[in-house]
């Protein structure tokens, strides 16, 4: 009998070929163009250099979602806390690297702590000076939460909805605590003013062209990473446990080792972006951990489409150059601009934008045999 | 002294001619039925805010055997198979697969991965995923995270699945995604995947309900060829299929055995008739 089981490599994938090779050429062109001189008229400014790996964050984070929703099922509203968990870590170590550049000069501690009238570092700040500590702690702290959290919501099978619910109160008491002074994160200000990463100036050119390939990298390492679980058995099995929970259970799978296994890489994955994302922006505040953050970020993957991984990607970017375009005519009616294309496209385009390419080959394969059955 | 002549004996043992190997020995499941049934329930009884849906059930199912089992609507068919299968906790009394595992202190997979496999009585198969994909997954062997991540199909699970394939008549259909296979297809599909994992023991929870003429006859073909080589429990309603079947027939009603017998003799029992009369959308054959 002939087998149509996966047989092609990782990189003989048609789809994963476009987006590796999309990535690529953007990036190589966007970095090229910022090195022209300013009057040319290819020229990208640094600025927008920052604005687009700031965008490539968030379609890492999109990414993440898109994993443990689009093919787990598991809908997750909270994922902007992993991303914000990630941000803060990264922002704990270039507080660490401002020294006695503070305005307060205190070579020992960050300025909000001098103006809290601290005289000691809290212990959890410790090690943070270390850039390797710190990018431990990226995946560590995003992780270990998703795994706690994971392990107590899917051993008591919480599921659905009720699960959403639960991700959105994570995200929110996060928030509320990330706001008092006292839990030494900076409250409502976060954590800003940074000056140096890896002894580069954060706001030097070159800095911010590294920071934005770096971005690049990284989504292409976690598309490859989600990738390679999404076309393995074990994908097969996360869509069997999306389409049939009970099902899966009886031949044999341990259901909740597998969300747990799938929320914690995810997770991480979301703590990665997280961390490229401060230095870019230049701020990590409690806003991030915003429940309507959390919100968004399904809403890209909705309109990128689930379960197909690029479609995140594409939903992120396109939602946010939209995001980025229109706050700068109307910031009000943002909201409703996205409220509004989220219902035309679920309406006009159920499977997203990714449903309007058909280069996936699950969907060729899907319209073969539809022929076939008709014949 | 006493050391080399261990030595020698253990050397002896390993060089026995009439020996194989443990490694070699293909894989039997764990379950031992040499001094008895393969499925054994006794005094089970649960219930539901007060309503007893399962009532002192005694049950006996034997090795290779092909039982069917029938009764009118909420007799507690369903909620015998949920409790086998670790979904349901009995209130009191026990359940034994073989005469080792005790299945009330088991839970839903590792009682699966003993060898009891069960079809709904709504057929799940995973839709979005094809025919070949769907057997692939209920493949018996390591079902861990990272072992399912790093799995390769090889030849030999490939062969298991086209065997499988031919036993349920899908080898034509094994690319199509399972949701547009028709409803009597489902079923063999479901049936498959319990195949897949080598069962000791089939649950089969109404196979025919929904099916044509045609593929009822396929399904008692199938279920008939499944006995012998591992022990088949069919529930079912339809008393034409059961007929065709059955060698034994248990009548459950209101979560107790009310008669075991022949089909002949079951029929002919006046409590069944009873039972039945009551409830008149049954056709009783
Ligand atoms: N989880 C539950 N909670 C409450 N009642 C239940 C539950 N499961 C089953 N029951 C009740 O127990 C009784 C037995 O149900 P069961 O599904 O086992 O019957 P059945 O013999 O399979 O019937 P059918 O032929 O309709 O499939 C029914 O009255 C049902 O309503
Ligand atoms: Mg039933």
């Amino acid at each position: 009998m002939m087998q149509d089981v996966q047989t092609t490599s990782l990189f003989k994938e048609r789809s994963t070929l476009l987006v590796l090779g999309a990535l690529l050429v953007v990036t190589v062109a966007v970095t090229l163009a910022n090195l022209l001189p300013q009057g040319h008229p290819l020229y990208v400014s640094t600025f927008t250099v920052s604005l687009l790996g700031k965008y490539l964050c968030y379609a890492l984070l999109a990414v993440a979602l898109d994993l443990v929703w689009g093919y787990l099922g598991i809908l997750s509203l909270g994922h902007g806390a992993f991303f914000a968990l990630g941000g803060y870590a990264m922002g704990m170590y270039l507080m660490r690297q401002i020294g006695a550049r503070g305005v307060y000069g205190n070579p020992e501690l960050p300025d909000f702590m001098v103006f809290l009238n601290w005289h000691e570092l809290p212990w959890y700040w410790h090690g943070f000076s270390s850039f390797p500590f710190a990018m431990a702690m990226v995946l560590l702290v995003p992780g270990a939460l998703a795994f706690v959290f994971g392990w107590l919501a899917f051993r008591s099978r919480v599921s659905g909805v009720y699960f959403s619910i639960i991700t959105q109160a994570l995200t929110y008491a996060l928030m509320l605590a990330f706001y008092r002074n006292e839990m030494g994160f900076g409250g409502n200000n976060g954590l800003t003013d940074f000056k140096e990463i890896l002894g580069a100036d954060v706001w030097a050119e070159d800095t911010r062209r590294t920071m934005f390939i770096a971005s690049s990298v990284a989504l292409a390492a976690g598309y490859l990473i989600c990738r390679a679980i999404t076309r393995s058995r074990l994908g097969r099995l996360c869509v069997a446990v999306r389409d049939s929970e009970a099902r899966t259970r009886f031949i044999g799978y341990r259901v909740e080792h597998v969300k747990l296994a799938v929320f914690v890489v995810s997770a991480m994955l979301a703590g990665v972006a997280g961390a490229l994302y401060v230095p870019q922006v230049g701020i990590i505040n409690p806003d991030q951990f915003s429940p309507l953050f959390s919100i968004e970020l399904v809403v890209w993957v909705a309109l990128g489409g689930r379960a197909t991984l690029y479609g995140a990607i594409i939903g992120a970017l396109v939602v946010n150059y939209l995001k980025t375009v229109f706050t700068g005519v109307m910031p009000e009616a943002w909201l409703f601009a996205l409220g509004g294309l989220f219902v035309l496209v679920t309406v006009a385009l159920p499977k997203g934008i990714a449903g309007l390419l058909r280069f996936r080959q699950g969907q060729a394969r899907t319209a073969a045999s539809r022929q076939e059955a008709k014949a | 002294m006493n050391k080399v002549n261990a030595t020698l004996k253990r050397v002896r043992e390993l060089a026995r001619p009439d020996r194989v190997f443990d490694f070699m020995v293909p894989q039997e499941s764990p379950v031992d039925t040499r001094h008895g049934p393969i499925l054994y329930l006794e005094d089970v009884s649960v219930s539901f805010d007060g309503f007893k849906a399962i009532n002192n059930l005694n049950l006996t199912i034997d090795d290779g055997e092909l039982r069917c089992i029938i009764g009118p609507n909420g007799a507690g068919k369903t909620t015998m198979m949920d409790i086998i299968t670790g979904k349901t906790r009995p209130d009191s009394g026990q359940a034994w697969f073989g005469s080792r595992h005790n299945l009330l202190s088991l839970s839903e997979p590792e009682i699966a991965r003993l060898g009891i496999g069960r079809k709904f009585q709504k057929p799940t198969v995973f839709e979005a995923l094809s025919v070949f994909e769907n057997l692939e997954l209920a493949m018996a062997g390591d079902k861990r995270v990272w072992a399912t991540f790093t799995a390769r199909l090889n030849s030999e699970s490939r062969g298991r699945i086209d065997e499988v394939l031919d036993t349920i008549g899908l080898a034509q259909e094994y690319r199509r995604p399972a949701g547009v296979l028709s409803h009597g297809q489902k079923q063999w599909l479901e049936i498959g995947m319990l195949l897949m994992q080598r069962p000791r023991l089939l649950l089969v929870d109404e196979p025919v309900a929904g099916m044509t003429e045609q593929e009822m006859q396929r399904t008692a073909e199938l279920l008939t060829r499944l006995a012998g080589q591992q022990s088949v429990v069919v529930v079912e309603h339809d008393m034409g299929f059961v007929r065709s079947i059955a060698r034994t027939v248990t009548v459950l009603h209101q979560g107790s055995v009310l008669a075991e017998g022949s089909m002949d003799e079951v029929s002919n029992d006046p409590k069944v008739v009873e039972v039945y009369l009551g409830a008149p959308q049954e056709e009783m054959a």
